[in-house]
């Protein structure tokens, strides 16, 4: 049942990255890609119906952790705690800009929020790549399971590691490119004319940057962590998951530019098969300990009582599957390209 | 007392506080556009549809908030309350989980469709978008409900090997008596923050002699809807919730009353100050023997003061406890007397002219937000000093290596990023009012 329930958290928080991660990125281009009033307008538009219900993903899957590994979530969350408020603000900020933007047309206030849009979700995006960063290096975790770690000590990855070292900036940087790119393939699906060439340009070349960083910081990972590749020797079927990124990654390369939707579905896989291939190769462990391996959360020690996690079972298959109906019927109702004919419709509100 | 606690506690008072302003309203309104909507599709008469276009905005504004200041609230139980999480998240992880599974995917998906979907959708389909809009967050505010009513009053789980809480009955969480009254007062009171909300803005406008057809809707719609909710606010819910209380938490009952001394025939203080030091309530007016009577409808019943349990079990916070639930008593008490004479009013059709009634709507509004907040403070302070009611002790559950200066830090960050969003909220809202509803065919015409 442990198991299950960390396949499931795995899903959710995949989920979270892929759709929540197309409007950081379209967030991070904001500024670069949208030149004018009327072009940020419709960056905004293009993710405008959605994000909120993507950024749902990251509420859902926070509390089916908690419910699913109270302990995991104890740990992580107190452990985790500066960047984790800092994570809140910025999400405060990116989400009042959203909101708010539209509702006062004049130069100073939109610069104001799309500046704001703009930072808070480069930073976010870097800051949910050192977060990765860090369970795959393992926290100082104590013979109860617990730890605080400050923002930084002195950057490097082991002996008293702060949330950002070396390693996670790095892992941080490629989540910046990864979800730059992911929200680079979203604009070419959802624009037009300049705003669509602008976007292709810019996917063509952060993709090399993306290729570049995948490869560099695959091969960093190994050099230091070599326990992480023990999962592949066993299960030799768990290569599905790189080989799915790798794929992704590939796809992307013939078909920006040309096949959108295409592209952008490539970048989901990339993403996709990115974060499964960690996950599988942290498994069972859900937060390794750097101090004492025998310290380290596992799916065993942290999971709730087993009623619990039938019962949830129940429940969560058919709310997801009534979630997932809902998402199915936003996007649909919203398929198709953003254009500047409808923007009296939704700047009446 | 360790000070980290303390900090911690202001941390989650605070943005738990500030959080719920946004949430009372939303919830309330939800029901008031259901309500609009419904009567536009029976009657035709389009200004329900007018009014319902300008209801969502402000809802759109407040509902905004909410999500933003919820997402703190989900991520504090774990980083400030890490001990409470690990012991009780089998239990609570439940429902706040499934918060975000049926509730906030249905809110999150509709709430697009309903604001920007009224001509893509058709009447029935935005219908239903403002329906399960309400329903979405009807759930979502049961379901939270039912959390803290777990902790207020524990059912459904057992102690499982390592000393955490596990589930044991699915359905005793859900349906803890405790969650379904305390769910229905709270509703209920969210209702009345919608109803006097809208009573004041369409009080305003009928004052200031604007938007007059809109406002007159307004404050009939909120008046029907507000005097309801304000009675059943006094009686059944608000009744069954403090008989609960004088059963299951008793030092709660005599701490909120300010009974520091057990006797027969126990009074109900209406005004006066708790000196806790010297266990004495000062300045009192009380009514003779009505404490016992309404907790156990016997005028010689014994009631318990605090004289009667440990220091120990004493909420630690009696003033504040003592004040807030007189407050909000107090508080729901004038709702009703303006609700029933408005409502009066309304039925001899005086109301739209009595311009004292207009004026004490329009200045009612930010009451029923006072009153609110009260009710929480009443239950989370008399929980005190128990984080889960008779299982956990509130010092036992904070997280034991967030330092104070990092709670600080945070709860610094909060306080001044709340200042701008409850700014900016103003001015938005502000607004809007000022803007007001779009005019109808008939005032463009009369107005060209």
């Amino acid at each position: 049942m442990g198991t299950v329930w960390f396949c499931l958290v795995a899903i959710m928080l995949a989920g979270y990255v892929v759709l929540d991660g197309f409007d950081l990125g379209v967030g991070v281009l904001h500024l670069w890609l949208g030149r004018t009033d009327a072009e940020r307008r419709i960056l905004m538009r293009s993710i405008g119906p959605v994000w909120d219900g993507n950024e749902v993903w990251l509420i859902a899957a926070g509390g089916t952790l908690y419910f699913a590994f109270p302990s995991l979530y104890a740990s992580g969350f107190s452990g985790f705690y500066l960047p984790l408020m800092m994570v809140l603000w910025l999400l405060i900020l990116r989400g009042i800009s959203l909101e708010f933007r539209s509702h006062i047309s004049g130069p100073i206030w939109s610069t104001l929020w799309d500046t704001t849009f703009s930072l808070a979700s480069l930073l976010l995006a870097v800051f949910y790549g050192a977060a990765l960063g860090n369970v795959v290096r393992g926290v100082p975790l104590d013979a109860n399971g617990r730890f605080f770690e400050p923002l930084w000590t002195n950057f490097m990855p082991s002996g008293e590691t702060g949330i950002l070292d070396w390693y996670t900036v790095i892992v941080g940087v490629v989540a910046l490119a990864v979800l730059t790119l992911h929200g680079a393939t979203w604009i070419g699906l959802k624009t037009e004319g300049v705003l669509y060439s602008r976007a292709v340009r810019s996917a063509s070349v952060i993709w090399w940057l993306v290729a570049f960083l995948t490869v560099a910081l695959t091969l960093v990972t190994f050099l230091m962590f070599p326990q992480l590749f023990m999962n592949f020797r066993i299960q030799v079927w768990g290569y599905v998951f790189p080989i799915l990124a790798i794929a992704g990654l590939l796809g992307m390369k013939w078909t920006i530019g040309r096949e959108d939707a295409t592209a952008f579905g490539c970048s989901c896989a990339y993403i996709v098969g990115m974060l499964t291939s960690v996950v599988f190769s942290v498994y069972p462990s859900v937060l390794p300990a750097s101090t004492n391996p025998a310290f380290g959360l596992t799916v065993a020690n942290a999971k709730a009582g087993e009623y619990g996690l039938k019962i949830g079972l129940i429940w969560w298959v058919i709310g997801m599957a009534l979630a997932s109906g809902y998402t199915i019927f936003v996007y649909r109702n919203f398929a198709g390209k953003v254009g500047s004919a409808d923007s009296e419709e939704h700047e009446s509100y | 007392m360790n000070e980290a606690l303390n900090v911690h506690r202001l941390h989650f008072a605070f943005t738990i506080t500030f959080h719920y302003i946004f949430p009372q309203l939303t919830m309330g309104l939800a029901l008031l556009l259901v309500y609009l909507k419904t009567k536009a599709l029976r009657t035709g008469d389009e200004h329900y549809n007018r009014s319902a276009r300008f209801w969502a905005r402000i809802f759109g504004i407040n509902f905004a908030l909410g999500v933003v200041t919820g997402i703190p609230m989900e991520f504090q139980f774990g980083t400030n309350w890490a001990a409470f999480s690990k012991a009780a998240g089998g239990v609570i992880g439940q429902t706040l989980a499934m918060e975000g599974v049926f509730s906030f995917f249905l809110e999150s998906s509709f709430l697009g469709l309903f604001l920007f979907g009224e001509k893509k959708l058709g009447r029935v389909g935005h219908w239903w978008a403002a329906f399960l809009v309400w329903l979405g967050s009807w759930l979502s505010g049961f379901l939270i409900v039912a959390t803290d009513a777990w902790m207020q009053h524990p059912t459904g789980y057992r102690l499982g090997a390592n000393g955490e809480f596990e589930l044991e009955s699915f359905w005793a969480l859900l349906l803890n008596k405790w969650a379904l009254w305390q769910y229905a007062h709270t509703m209920l009171g969210a209702v009345q923050t919608g109803c006097f909300v809208m009573a004041a803005i369409g009080a305003y406008y009928l004052l200031s002699g604007v938007h007059v057809e809109q406002g007159k809707l307004f404050v009939r719609t909120a008046v029907i809807v507000g005097v309801i909710a304000a009675c059943m606010q006094l009686s059944p819910t608000g009744d069954k919730q403090g008989l609960m209380i004088s059963r299951y938490q008793k030092p709660t009952l005599a701490a909120m009353e300010g009974l520091f001394e057990t006797q027969e025939g126990a009074p109900l203080a209406i005004l006066g100050q708790p000196d806790v030091k010297n266990q004495r309530l000062d300045n009192p007016i009380v009514v003779p023997d009505a404490l016992s009577f309404l907790t156990y409808r016997v005028w010689s019943a014994k009631v318990d003061g605090l004289d009667s349990f440990p220091r120990s079990d004493w909420p630690d916070n009696i003033e504040l406890l003592y004040f807030s639930y007189h407050i909000m008593v107090g508080l729901g008490t004038v709702f009703i007397a303006i609700l029933v004479i408005a409502a009066w009013k309304l039925f001899r059709g005086t109301l739209y002219g009595s311009k004292i009634m207009l004026w004490m709507l329009m200045l009612a509004l930010p009451f029923p937000f006072i009153a609110n907040t009260a009710g929480w403070v009443t239950a989370e302070v008399g929980r005190q000093p128990w984080l889960i009611y008779g299982l956990m002790r509130t010092s036992a559950g904070v997280s034991p290596l967030v330092s104070a200066g990092s709670a600080w830090f945070t709860l610094i960050g909060f306080l001044g990023m709340y200042m701008v969003l409850g700014i900016l909220f103003l001015y938005l809202v502000y607004r809007e009012i000022d803007r007001g509803p779009a005019p109808g065919h008939a005032e463009v015409a009369s107005a060209a």
